[in-house]
């Protein structure tokens, strides 16, 4: 058990998104451009990391009956705080994420990383286990929301890419259009993780 | 016993530490979040009001829970800017800007929110549909959009949201010229 085993681990094997598919509210929802999926999974893993920090810190003082209750407040209070943060100094972000960052609490990634490893391990490999799977989250969002921006409306981070000519396939950033993406790219990694 | 003590105990100790914490938070970015809303409105009411001199958005009038802003250039009122809202959109409010001159003709309308369809509906954002507003009084114009035997342009594929804004815009304009003598009357009457 190393540092970057914990963490090349969320990014890869055990990548929330593509492989245990948990989350998936805020993935769907929100990739409707590469910015916002960046934005949701940096607010996603600054959640994730203080959790799995605190949690991994007072879990031997927090009784077994009591502590999902207990993880609960830790990680909707880290969450506030990310709200708070955002509405205050990144306005517009704050905007186009709107109801989905207060739903972060409920986000199944974050308890289950807390439940499934921050409870059972030192703060050290929390640590890892929180950034990798913050990172391997973060960048499932920004592939997902650069595929759906570019096909539709032809730019990825707001960069014109494929020039004024181009017809943007709407669909894409419509619901229909993130179901598409991602269950290509699911499909995508099952097959290289089959080789 | 011993054990509910226990778990009462460590609740309540995790709830209070969060609580402090997000007192202290709420406390420290306060100031942020009101400058953010101030900049938010002053946009706003700079995009739809003419040219003016003083804190459109403190000076205010309260009327049946509309808030009128006024736009004053050396102490003249020469604008009055205030909020309208629809449910009939296609997909939740729609909330609307109207700038108006004193003689009750538009200077300038602004989307504040809408969410609408990506593409589609959500052209009621952009300036060649907010601009076939301007100029347009109460009595001028026939409130409703081509489609219904109005004035107003609809967008190809989705006409209910630019039926949703010109109605609301009319709402808008109409309780705004109701209230027009009170409105202009002196900021400092309050129904």
């Amino acid at each position: 058990m190393s540092f970057s085993k914990e963490f090349i681990k969320g990014i890869w094997r055990e990548n929330p998104v593509f492989i245990l598919v948990l989350g998936m509210c805020p993935v769907l929802a929100v990739t409707t451009s590469a910015a916002n999926g960046l934005g949701m999974g940096l607010a996603a893993t600054f959640v994730l990391l203080c959790s799995n920090m605190v949690i991994s810190v007072i879990r031997s003082i927090v009784p077994d009956r009591v502590r999902i209750p207990v993880f609960i407040v830790v990680i909707a209070s880290f969450v506030t705080v990310v709200d708070l943060v955002m509405s205050g100094y990144f306005r517009s972000l704050h905007h186009s994420l709107g109801l989905f960052i207060p739903l972060i609490v409920v986000n199944c990634i974050i308890l289950g990383r807390a439940e499934a490893f921050a409870s059972k391990n030192s703060i050290f490999l929390s640590i890892a286990d929180g950034l990798g799977m913050g990172a391997g989250f973060t960048l499932a969002l920004v592939i997902l929301g650069g595929i759906r921006e570019l096909f539709g409306n032809g730019s990825i981070f707001s960069y014109q890419l494929l020039g004024s000519g181009y017809e943007p396939i709407l669909v894409m950033i419509l619901p229909p259009g993130a179901f598409l993406t991602l269950g290509i790219l699911t499909g995508v990694f099952a097959a290289i993780e089959k080789k | 016993m011993k054990e509910i003590l226990r778990l009462t105990v460590v609740l309540t100790c995790v709830c209070m530490v969060a609580g402090f914490a997000l007192s202290y938070v709420n406390a420290a970015t306060k100031e942020a979040r009101a400058y953010q809303d101030r900049l938010e409105l002053l946009g706003a009411l700079n995009m739809v009001l003419p040219e003016h001199d003083n804190e459109a958005d403190k000076d205010t009038v309260d009327i049946s829970g509309t808030t009128y802003y006024l736009a004053k250039k050396e102490g003249e009122i020469v604008g009055v800017a205030f909020k309208t809202s629809t449910e009939k959109g296609y997909s939740g409010l729609i909330e609307v800007i109207v700038g108006v001159d004193v003689s009750g003709q538009i200077h300038a309308i602004g989307i504040l929110s809408q969410k609408e369809t990506p593409g589609l509906g959500s052209k009621i954002d952009e300036d060649w549909f907010k601009d076939q507003y301007k100029g347009k009084t109460l009595e001028g114009a026939n409130w409703a959009v081509k489609k219904d035997g109005g004035d107003f342009e609809q967008i190809s594929g989705a006409t209910i949201s630019p039926r949703a804004v010109t109605s609301a815009i009319k709402d808008g304009l109409t309780s705004y010229e109701q209230n027009k003598a009170q409105i202009l009357g002196g900021s400092d009457v309050v129904q």
